[in-house]
C-alpha cells in the first residue's frame, strides 16, 4: 500500500505544459497555485521566467547555480591533444601550441579531465544562474534564472526540482515552451501534467507535440482549453477525436486578459475567476488521486 | 544575403504570423523556421511542393551490452547526467544521455558503444525558385542549437543568393535562440504588452546584444495594454533601440492563421499595421553604414 493512504494526505506534483509559448502555462500554474492556497509553485522556465512577477514573493532567498568546466595548467600540457579528439561538443582546441577552452559550449561531461595524462586540467566552476525561493502568503515561490548568454537551464531545473520534495502539498510545475530536453526534465518528476492548449492552427499542431511527450512518457494527463471563444473550437475537435480528457475551459476575456497582462492574479482580483480556477483545481485533484490510487 | 531573425523572448507573442507576413510581402526566395521543438511556420506557408527529408542525427547514445557488463559501477559513478541506472542491469537512458562518451572511455571491459541516434528531421522545400528550411526536433531530445545550425546551413546552400533571408526563430534565451543568432544581420523582436512580455524582452534584447546583433523592437496587440505599450516605447527609447511599429489586437488574425493564411493574404488591421513595419525593418536592414 502507498503511504500516502496511512496518512491520508498525497503530495501531488502537477506539470503545466503547452508546446507553444503564450497559451497560459504561467497564467494556469499560478492561478491554480493560487487557489490552492497551501501549495508550491516552481518556475521552471528558466530561460523566461515570469511567475515570480505575478506572486511578487518576499523575504527571497537566492542561491547560486553553477557547472563545473575545465581549466588548463599549462606548465603541465604537453600538447598531446587526447582532451581536444574526446570532446564531442568542440569545446577544447590547440591552437598555436596552446590548448584553448570554450566555456559556452562545455557541457562539463568531465570527459577531458578523466583523459588527460599529464592531470593538467582541473575543473572550476562557472556560474549560470540562480534559484531563488521565497513565499507569498501561503504558496512557496521557487524560481530559477538562467544567465542571459548560456545555453541550457537543465541544471538550474534539476537544482528546483530536488530542492523541493516537501511533501502533503501541491505543486504546481510551470514548465517552458517547445518539447525538447528541458520540458522534458521539468516534467521527469510529475505524477501529472495538465496541458494548456490555445484554439489556433498553431496550438494544436504544438498540442499534439506535447500529447505525444506525456504518452512517451507514460504521464497521467489533461487539458485545459484556454482562449475560448463562441463557435468552433479546434483545440476541443482535436481531443475529442483523441479521447483526451477536458479539464475546464478558460473563456477568452477582455478583462481575465487584462489582468494577466499587469501580472496580476485573477482569483485573487475576482470572484468569478476565483470560482473558474478553484473548480480546476478540484477537478485536477480528483484526477490526480483516481491516478494515484488506480497507477501507483 | 542579409538574413533577418525573428524573436521575442516570450511565446505566442507572434512571432510566425509576423514571419509569415513579412515573407509574403517580401516575397522571400529564402526563409527559415529555426523553431525546432515547435515548428510551426510550414503550416502558414502555403506551399505545395513535398520537402525533401533528412533524418537529423545528434550525438551518438551509449548502449552497454550486458553480456560483457562486469557491474562494475565505473559508467554510473563518471556519468554527469544520471543516464546511467541500475535496474536488473545498467542501462542507459537515451533522454538524459549527452553522447559524451565518458561512460565508454571509463568502462574497463568495452562494453560500452556510442550508437548513432536520430534526434531529429530536417526538411527542405525548394521549388527552384523559393527555398524554405524546417525541422522538427524529436520529442525530449537535447542538441537543438546544433538542429538549428544544420536548418540555417541547409536554406543557405540551397538558396542562391537572393539579397534577403527571413528566418523565424524560437521563444527563450537559451540554445536554440543562441544558435539561431549567430550570424544574422538584424534580430526584429515582437515584443507583447504584459509585464511578463516586458520582462521576457528585456532578457532577449540583452542576448542579442551579447553577440552584437542589431536589433529592432515592435509591439504585437499593442491595444491590449496601452500603458505597457507606453513602457516598452519608452524602453527602447532609453536602449536607443529603434522602434518599428505597433500592431493591433485582430480577431481576424487568428481566423486568417487558422485558415492557413498569413495576415497580409487578407484586408485586416493587423495587416496594414505590419506592412507598415515590414518597410521599416527592411530600411534598417539595408541601411547604408548602419553596421
Amino acid at each position: 500500500m502507498p503511504d500516502f493512504m496511512d496518512t491520508g494526505a498525497i503530495n501531488m506534483r502537477i506539470a503545466v505544459l503547452s508546446g507553444k509559448g503564450g497559451t497560459g502555462k504561467t497564467l494556469v500554474s499560478v492561478n491554480l497555485a493560487a487557489a490552492a492556497k497551501a501549495s508550491t509553485y516552481i518556475d521552471c522556465d528558466v530561460e523566461e521566467p515570469n511567475g515570480h512577477l505575478f506572486f511578487k514573493p518576499e523575504e527571497v532567498q537566492e542561491k547560486v547555480i553553477s557547472v563545473k568546466i575545465p581549466k588548463v595548467d599549462h606548465e603541465l600540457c604537453n600538447g598531446c591533444r587526447k582532451c581536444v579528439d574526446f570532446c564531442k561538443f568542440n569545446a577544447l582546441a590547440y591552437i598555436k601550441n596552446k590548448l584553448i577552452i570554450f566555456d559556452d559550449v562545455c557541457h562539463s561531461c568531465g570527459g577531458c579531465i578523466l583523459v588527460c595524462p599529464q592531470k593538467a586540467l582541473t575543473e572550476k566552476e562557472k556560474v549560470i544562474g540562480k534559484v531563488q525561493k521565497g513565499a507569498s502568503e501561503q504558496v512557496a515561490i521557487y524560481t530559477g534564472i538562467l544567465n542571459t548568454g548560456e545555453a541550457t537551464g537543465i541544471p538550474i531545473i534539476k537544482k528546483l526540482l530536488e530542492e523541493n520534495s516537501e511533501v502533503n502539498k501541491q505543486t504546481f510545475i510551470d514548465c517552458p515552451p517547445g518539447s525538447a530536453c528541458i520540458v522534458m526534465e521539468s516534467i521527469k518528476d510529475a505524477d501529472y501534467c495538465i496541458l494548456v492548449a490555445e484554439p489556433t492552427l498553431f496550438g494544436v499542431h504544438d498540442l499534439n507535440m506535447v500529447y505525444e511527450l506525456v504518452k512517451l512518457f507514460n504521464k497521467p494527463f489533461g487539458v485545459v482549453l484556454n482562449k475560448c471563444l463562441e463557435g468552433e473550437n479546434l483545440a476541443e475537435k482535436f481531443c475529442v477525436e483523441k479521447n483526451i480528457k477536458i479539464l475546464g475551459q478558460i473563456p477568452f476575456d477582455n478583462e481575465l486578459g487584462t489582468l494577466n497582462s499587469n501580472a496580476e492574479i485573477a482569483v485573487h482580483k475576482n470572484e468569478k475567476y476565483r470560482e473558474l480556477f478553484s473548480a480546476l483545481l478540484n477537478t485536477v485533484t480528483k484526477e490526480v488521486q483516481h491516478e494515484t490510487t488506480t497507477n501507483p | 544575403m542579409k538574413q533577418l531573425l525573428i524573436l521575442s523572448g516570450k511565446g505566442g507573442t507572434g512571432k510566425t504570423t509576423i514571419a509569415s507576413a513579412f515573407i509574403k510581402l517580401a516575397d522571400a526566395k529564402a526563409y527559415a523556421d529555426c523553431d525546432v521543438d515547435a515548428p510551426n511556420l510550414h503550416l502558414i506557408t502555403g506551399r505545395n511542393d513535398e520537402p525533401v527529408k533528412t533524418d537529423y542525427y545528434g550525438l551518438p547514445k551509449a548502449k552497454i551490452n550486458p553480456e560483457l557488463c562486469t557491474r562494475c559501477d565505473q559508467c554510473r559513478q563518471n556519468c554527469r547526467f544520471d543516464a546511467i541506472s541500475i535496474d536488473e542491469k545498467y542501462e542507459v537512458d537515451s533522454f538524459a544521455c549527452e553522447g559524451c562518451g565518458v561512460c565508454e572511455y571509463v568502462c574497463p571491459v568495452g562494453a560500452i558503444t556510442m550508437m548513432p541516434a536520430v534526434a531529429g528531421e530536417l526538411m527542405l522545400y525548394s521549388d527552384g525558385e523559393k527555398v524554405f528550411s524546417t525541422a522538427q526536433l524529436k520529442m525530449g531530445s537535447g542538441t537543438s542549437g546544433m538542429l538549428v545550425t544544420e536548418v540555417k546551413r541547409q536554406m543557405k546552400s540551397a538558396a542562391v543568393d537572393t539579397g534577403l533571408a527571413i528566418i523565424d526563430g524560437s521563444p527563450g534565451i537559451g540554445c536554440p535562440v543562441i544558435a539561431s543568432l549567430s550570424g544574422v544581420d538584424m534580430v526584429l523582436i515582437v515584443a507583447e504588452p504584459s509585464i511578463s512580455g516586458i520582462s521576457d524582452m528585456e532578457r532577449i534584447i540583452k542576448t542579442a546584444a551579447k553577440f552584437g546583433t542589431k536589433t529592432a523592437v515592435c509591439i504585437n496587440k499593442y491595444d491590449t495594454n496601452i500603458e505597457n505599450t507606453e513602457k516598452i516605447e519608452e524602453f527602447c527609447k532609453k536602449q536607443g533601440l529603434p522602434f518599428i511599429g505597433r500592431i493591433p489586437f485582430d480577431h481576424s488574425a487568428v481566423k486568417a492563421v487558422n485558415n492557413g493564411q498569413t495576415i497580409v493574404d487578407i484586408d485586416c488591421t493587423s495587416g496594414t499595421a505590419v506592412k507598415d513595419v515590414y518597410h521599416k525593418t527592411m530600411n534598417l536592414l539595408f541601411e547604408k553604414g548602419g553596421e
